[in-house]
């Protein structure tokens, strides 16, 4: 996504430094810049939708950036979601599935902690906040394999909690709620609200919900790429192909091309690739211009 | 069965979860006499009738027909059986699941190389309990070998990967090569077919840890010697230099394509005559027919190069075997799934299904070797195949940690293939690195 200077509607209300509005239109270097970007990140989808056009055969013996003979999408999108019993179809709702309930509950969770820090005096806030920024510099990778073993004292490897509950702890949009509550909340209203007689709750649902939306939106889209894409825990946790996600799921596809006497199906895991990634674009066109203001938070001092 | 490319995010996890492995190893090396039978026949065949559940991992595609096969002979045996990636996927899931000490399976597949490292941690279970000795001849001498440790048995041999030179016939015939009966042909033809052709190589290898050790193997060295907790690694010894020497040579003049295995330029270069031969295993044909339809009819089996002409030694390439785990709750049913799988019904219906079998029945049946191979230009390739299985050079045997030891071998003698150092230098470098390894878990490496 190419961060072209929109107006945007979060920063409105605050007076803009004059430089970015001077640079605005003509700069050569930005525009070779985005330019050079906008080509390395469409280059690989690109290549992604060529590539679901062919065959297994034609995969391999074409050039990769451009159409084979035979036009196989349709066939290959037809096969996805046949090939073994139709499993495809399972993968994808599990995915749909961890995504509402693991990303949304992320996004809710930290909703309430990242407003809660932001504008309650309370002992051991800093100390709190301290673990958060230290948890995000932590790859959640290196905590799967403790994590497992966690889970598998409480019995709950190989279900869908193993893959929800990790995925509702995710700091970095903890730490954007905080920073986005910090700023968009003003303190004023909440006091004014609470001589009104409004409990915190009805505060926070009412008042401070619909000022937090640009934010909400921002670390909701963000905590929806990271499940969505999410693979490594749920190879961790899951033996069950009936609970794999969409990720684990085409990993297992391309890995039959590795196995003994396993089906080689590289235009399946390409295509099944590419219609994994469409509820993502989708996401993205859709929310667009509220992740951009979102990620501008914080940037300007008020 | 084999030679999962490395990812560097499960080295991680492998890496820590081997620790405990390692460490649980080290007090109990020493004891080397093997279980004494305690289960019968008569004990497996009742429990096969009585019935129970079992977990199964593995992730053999002929496994699910038999399984299905297994359940309609004994009807009370529930068998779940679970694909949970090959190779050190399901490895690091085992490890863990050991660890945490739930959700362990009954039935585990594990290929040779990584066999003993579970033995040696008491992962699985020695299956003399079950006089698995009474299987002596059942299975072809290098698979057999390679479940045991001294007198334990760990596992029941599943297929077997004998060595073989498959090779395009088509592009040999273009360019007027001979097939190569000894190493030096090979090379020969390599440099003969790349200047012919600049665009096509003999084989692909940019490095590969279980084809590295296959063809020291067949090369006659022997670099790890393991008695127990003690073990020896020496990368200096002649056998390994032989093969050091020829394939050297092979990568200083650029005749190998840098294309790394199982990738899908491997398969493209395969399906396009970039990629000539390969020097692989007999579970091959149907990866073949599966991966690269393009190119049915070209490509051809012959005996696997030779030191010295008129020789006939080859060496065993991937493989696995069926374990029992040490935490089944049920290892006389298991051990019984195992033996329907590996030798009674099962070994018929997966040689059927194109695995290339373990036992000596099923090799040497008139039906195998006189297989006509479509694919193989109609080429009855068992015959080549089931004469590779029986030259299978004795006396080689993994280290306790290969798992770990495979892992890290791109870091050092990945290196020699793009130009940095030698194959020797690299080789020295994954010495020092296992050596490491193996003291830290408690391993006496001389």
């Amino acid at each position: 996504m190419v961060a072209a200077p929109t107006i945007r509607p979060a920063a409105r209300r605050r007076p803009r430094p004059a430089a970015v509005r001077i640079r605005g239109r003509k700069s050569w270097t930005l525009t070779v810049l985005t330019t050079v970007m906008l080509i390395y990140t469409m280059l690989p989808l690109a290549w992604l939708v060529i590539s679901a056009t062919k065959t297994q055969d034609g995969l391999l013996s074409s050039f990769g950036l451009w159409f084979d003979g035979d036009f196989a999408l349709l066939d290959n999108i037809g096969r996805v979601f046949t090939y073994q019993d139709g499993i495809y179809l399972r993968w994808l709702g599990n995915t749909v599935f961890y995504v509402v309930i693991g990303a949304g509950g992320a996004t809710l969770l930290s909703a309430l902690a990242g407003y809660g820090l932001a504008k309650f005096e309370f002992r051991g806030r800093r100390a709190v906040f301290a673990v958060i920024l230290g948890a995000v510099a932590v790859p959640p990778t290196a905590l799967a394999v403790p994590t497992f073993l966690l889970f598998a004292k409480a019995g709950i490897t190989d279900t869908v909690w193993a893959v929800i509950i990790p995925s509702l702890m995710i700091p970095f949009s903890l730490y954007l709620m905080w920073v986005f509550a910090r700023d968009a909340v003003p303190d004023e209203i909440l006091e004014s609200a609470r001589v009104d007689g409004a409990g915190e709750f009805r505060i926070f649902f009412n008042l401070a919900v619909p000022l937090l939306s640009p934010g909400l939106v921002t670390a909701l889209l963000f905590n929806i790429v990271v499940t969505w894409n999410n693979l490594f825990l749920p190879l961790i946790m899951l033996k069950d192909r009936q609970l794999y996600p969409i990720t684990l799921g085409i990993y297992t596809w391309n890995q039959q091309a590795q196995t003994v006497g396993g089906d080689v199906v590289f235009n399946l895991v390409i295509t099944g690739s590419l219609l994994a990634i469409v509820p993502l674009i989708a996401a993205f066109l859709l929310l667009q211009r509220y992740w951009q203001s979102g990620l501008a938070v914080g940037s300007v001092k008020q | 069965m084999r030679m999962t490319r490395r990812r560097a995010l499960l080295g991680a996890a492998m890496s820590l979860t081997l620790l405990a492995a390692g460490c649980g190893s080290s007090d109990d090396g020493t004891d080397s006499t093997p279980a004494k039978t305690t289960v019968s026949d008569a004990d497996v065949e009742a429990a096969l009738q009585a019935g129970g559940n079992l977990t199964v991992w593995a992730w053999e595609p002929t496994l699910t027909k038999v399984v299905a096969d297994f359940q309609i002979k004994y009807p009370k045996v529930k068998v779940n059986l679970i694909k949970n990636g090959s190779g050190n996927d399901q490895y690091t899931a085992l490890q863990n699941a050991i660890k945490a000490g739930t959700g362990v399976p009954d039935v585990a597949q594990i290929e040779y190389y990584a066999l003993s490292q579970f033995a040696l941690s008491k992962a699985v279970t020695d299956l003399n309990t079950f006089g698995a000795k009474s299987l002596d001849g059942t299975f072809t001498p290098g698979p057999w070998s390679s479940v045991h440790a001294g007198d334990k048995i760990y596992g029941l041999p599943m297929d077997s990967g004998p060595m073989a030179l498959f090779y395009n016939k088509e592009v040999f015939d273009k360019y007027g090569i001979a097939i190569p009966k000894t190493w030096e042909d090979y090379a020969a033809a390599a440099a003969k077919l790349h200047q012919a052709n600049p665009k096509a190589w003999i084989t692909s290898d940019s490095g590969d840890a279980g084809f590295t050790t296959s063809m020291i193997w067949q090369a006659g060295g022997r670099p790890y010697k393991v008695d127990g907790t003690t073990v020896s690694i020496n990368f200096a010894d002649p056998g390994t230099q032989k093969w050091t020497g020829l394939w050297q040579g092979l990568i200083d003049k650029k005749l190998l394509a840098p294309i790394p295995g199982w990738s899908d330029a491997w398969y493209k270069g395969l399906g396009d005559g970039t990629i000539a031969s390969l020097v692989i295993g007999a579970w091959m044909p149907p990866n073949l027919e599966s991966g690269v339809k393009a190119a049915s009819g070209k490509w051809r089996v012959a005996p696997m190069p030779q030191w010295a002409a008129g020789e006939k030694v080859t060496s065993e390439n991937g493989g696995s075997s069926l374990a029992v785990t040490e935490a089944s709750q049920n290892k006389t049913l298991a051990y019984g799934f195992m033996k329907y799988a590996t030798v009674a019904e099962g070994a018929q219906s997966r040689t059927d299904e194109g695995a290339f079998p373990a036992t000596t029945a099923q090799i040497n049946a008139d039906a195998f070797k006189n297989k006509e191979f479509p694919y193989l230009g109609g080429q009855k390739a068992n015959e080549v195949l089931a004469e590779a299985a029986a030259n299978v050079a004795p006396g080689w045997s993994y280290l306790p940690f290969q798992v770990f030891a495979n892992s890290v071998y791109n870091d050092s003698v990945g290196k020699a293939y793009t130009g940095g150092g030698t194959l020797q230098d690299g080789l020295k470098g994954w010495q020092d690195a296992s050596t490491k390894y193996g003291q830290e878990q408690g391993f006496t490496i001389q």
